[in-house]
């Protein structure tokens, strides 16, 4: 059954028919829809989750961190400057290997302060051990959680998944939403019930200390278990197609990519404009195709290596810039094709920063750019005038 | 061999066994940390899940591949233990395990005092059931001695140096008791390794109360304090005695029980056997401090009705 509901509470809908033991969450926009549903229904008796109000979004990831260790399904949500004070717990949830969830309402990180949306903040942790997702749409945002747990919880993986929708774009934004029957979520995604855990039944010592004899190899056991998520990411989309009959794609979703010899890449919501912007360029006769990364961790070098090798010219897009080197994305893209026989051009772009608006002509200005010559790191949409310029 | 003693050794072997902390650790000679951590595990029994700050404890007792507790562990990051014991709790409830296990979080001054109390403080006020306990070794140690909120006024640590122009450590003791009452928490006490069997009664008690308990346990560092190993008992007792730590407990913010100054010590005494108070001898105009931390204690005595 469908129903037009804004994107938080599709994500709220979502996260409760995981059934999370524990729920612990600090408010922050644009995260707080999210919360606010999730609390109404556990008020309400329709969700039997700890719900935990904390002190900060620190607390709130050191107590699902806990919660994880005990054996329980464990949920938080924050965004921005909430994720960055998360930073730290975030590391070592990955490196205790507990298979958490958050969902991150992308948002620009201070200063200027800005709470409206791009992809800095989740930028900021990519080197820290979980698997990073981004939804394009609030159906996916909602079916993602659902796999988020499934990757997670796998024994082979036990890694932390977080779920990236760009916030007031998605989280605010109101859809016709697929709900998910409880029966079948159940079906999909079986009880939590990890081998190790915190009892007395089983007294063990978590979170020890490693010294340079030990510490090495437990770092290349999570490059291990991202890398080998990879498999999973495909593998639970397609379970989760069996189930509810959707599809989204797996580590990328290949988009009007036949005969295509300009492909733009970008991930999360703008991928939706990007789509249109080919639809209407393929209806002109140009070969544009989109290229939408879902998982940005584990990097899905190989299957972006294989769209990308027949192009002529690559167009990364991101909201996010490392400062001081280049656009995060558009590296990594590069990195990917690197030393490859096939080698097309590739033009990185900044766009979007801080909720400045994308609209469908500064993707066609970027693909015109992309396919004249090489555009390296530029900024989309910059006002001259608040910049020195004329 | 006469037979009595044979029948101690065997007995010293069974409390081996049983303890919950088991030999073979990295703990210096003459820790009061390991003293205090020892009891409180061991009173509480193996029924607990407990937390540990980063810190002295978890270093020298859970390094890989050895662990030195018989009990359910976990070491997360400096300033969350009480955050991830809240977790805990919680989880416990939803898989319907409460009655599995009490649960402790552990932190030592630093952790407390200082980078924790953000966590600290939202466990007491959400009311989980917790028995949080504190080694205070008055500074951070396992960093090498340096300054934190529990250093006593004019101790030399390696950030409060004692210099031409300094005493040493400028502050006196964050009263942490006080913050954690002040949250209307049922439970606070303070303790000393010099009286294991009040600790060990105020563990007992703490177990029994349901919500968050706060136990604030003063345990000597002979190497961050300078003082010989063999001195620890005779070094947290002369602390009690001098009035400088007092020893109580306060129920439901009320104060039900002090430890009572048997025989009062001057400060001196108590200074003069740690390295991190010599500078309070040597320099010239030293007996005026002296008089102040004399006059601190006087009034900690007054305050608490200790004599």
């Amino acid at each position: 059954m469908k129903k037009v509901i804004e994107g938080s509470m599709a994500v709220a809908e979502a996260v409760k028919v995981c059934r999370p033991h524990v729920i612990s969450a600090y408010p922050i926009t644009p995260q707080t829809h999210i919360v606010e549903n999730l609390s109404q229904f556990v008020a309400d008796g329709d969700l039997k989750s700890q719900f935990v109000n904390v002190e900060s979004e620190f607390g709130a990831a050191s107590v699902i961190l806990g919660a994880s260790a005990t054996g329980a399904r464990a949920y938080s949500t924050t965004t921005s400057q909430g994720l960055l004070l998360m930073t730290e717990v975030l590391f070592n949830i990955a490196g205790l290997r507990f298979p958490v969830v958050i969902t991150c309402t992308n948002r620009a990180v201070s200063a200027p302060i800005n709470i409206w949306n791009d992809q800095q903040d989740v930028m900021t942790i990519r080197d820290s051990g979980w698997i990073l997702l981004f939804a394009e749409d609030n159906q996916e945002a909602a079916d993602m959680h659902l796999q988020a747990f499934k990757i997670g919880e796998h024994p082979e993986i036990m890694l932390p998944v977080m779920v990236n929708m760009d916030g007031f774009i998605l989280t605010h934004a109101f859809e016709p939403i697929e709900f998910i029957d409880q029966k079948m979520a159940d079906e999909f995604l079986p009880p939590y019930k990890p081998e190790l855990y915190l009892t007395t039944k089983n007294p063990l010592t978590f979170g020890i200390l490693a010294e340079p004899d030990w510490y090495m190899e437990t770092r290349y056991r999570l490059q291990k278990a991202i890398e080998a998520s990879s498999d999973m990411i495909e593998e639970v989309a397609d379970q989760f197609k069996k189930t509810f009959g959707r599809y989204q794609g797996g580590l990328v979703e290949k988009y009007r990519l036949d005969g295509a010899e300009t492909v733009i890449v970008s991930m999360g919501s703008v991928v939706g404009t990007i789509k249109e912007v080919a639809d209407e360029l393929r209806d002109k006769g140009k070969k544009v195709g989109v290229l939408k990364i879902r998982a940005f961790r584990p990097f899905p070098k190989e299957a972006i290596y294989d769209a990308l090798k027949n192009v002529k010219n690559v167009i990364v897009m991101e909201k996010a810039i490392s400062l001081g080197a280049t656009g995060i994305l558009y590296d990594e893209i590069k990195a990917a094709l690197y030393g490859k026989p096939s080698q097309p051009k590739i033009s990185g772009f900044i766009a979007g920063l801080g909720g400045r608006d994308i609209p469908k002509e500064s993707i066609m200005k970027v693909i015109e750019k992309g396919e004249a010559g090489i555009s390296d790191n530029v900024f989309v949409d910059l006002k001259e005038n608040l910049i020195g310029g004329k | 061999m006469a037979k009595n003693e044979v029948t101690i050794e065997k007995k010293e072997k069974e409390e081996i066994v049983e303890s919950l902390l088991t030999p073979g650790h990295k703990a210096c000679t003459g820790c009061g940390l390991a003293l205090a951590a020892r009891t409180v595990m061991n009173t509480a029994g193996k029924d607990i899940i407990v937390t540990a700050a980063t810190g002295c404890l978890e270093v020298f007792s859970t390094s890989y591949p050895h662990s030195a507790w018989k009990m359910p562990w976990i070491h997360s990051l400096f300033e969350n233990s009480a955050a991830v014991a809240a977790g805990i709790e919680v989880a416990l409830k939803a898989l319907g395990r409460e009655k599995e296990a009490k649960i402790i979080a552990q932190g030592g001054d630093g952790a407390t005092a200082d980078i924790g109390i953000g966590c600290l403080s939202g466990m007491f006020e959400r009311g989980h059931n917790i028995l949080y306990v504190c080694y205070d070794n008055e500074a951070y140690m396992n960093t090498g001695v340096q300054r934190s909120g529990l250093t006593p006024f004019e101790a030399w640590t390696s950030t409060s140096p004692s210099g031409k122009v300094s005493w040493g450590n400028p502050t006196e003791k964050k009263n942490m008791p006080a913050i954690a009452a002040a949250h209307g928490i049922p439970y606070v006490a303070t303790a000393s390794v010099a009286y294991l069997k009040d600790l060990e009664k105020k563990v007992k008690k703490a177990l029994e109360i349901v919500g968050p308990k706060y136990l604030q346990i003063h345990a000597p560092c002979p190497l961050g304090w300078a003082h010989e190993p063999y001195d620890t008992i005779k070094v947290a007792k002369l602390a009690v005695q001098t009035g400088l730590i007092p020893i109580y407990e306060m129920e439901n913010g009320v104060i039900t029980s002090v430890r009572k100054i048997t025989k009062k010590a001057p400060v001196e005494e108590y200074l003069k056997l740690q390295g991190r108070f010599k500078h309070l001898f040597k320099k010239p105009g030293f007996e005026k401090e002296l008089e102040r931390i004399q006059a601190m204690a006087d009034a900690t005595i007054k305050k608490f009705n200790l004599m």
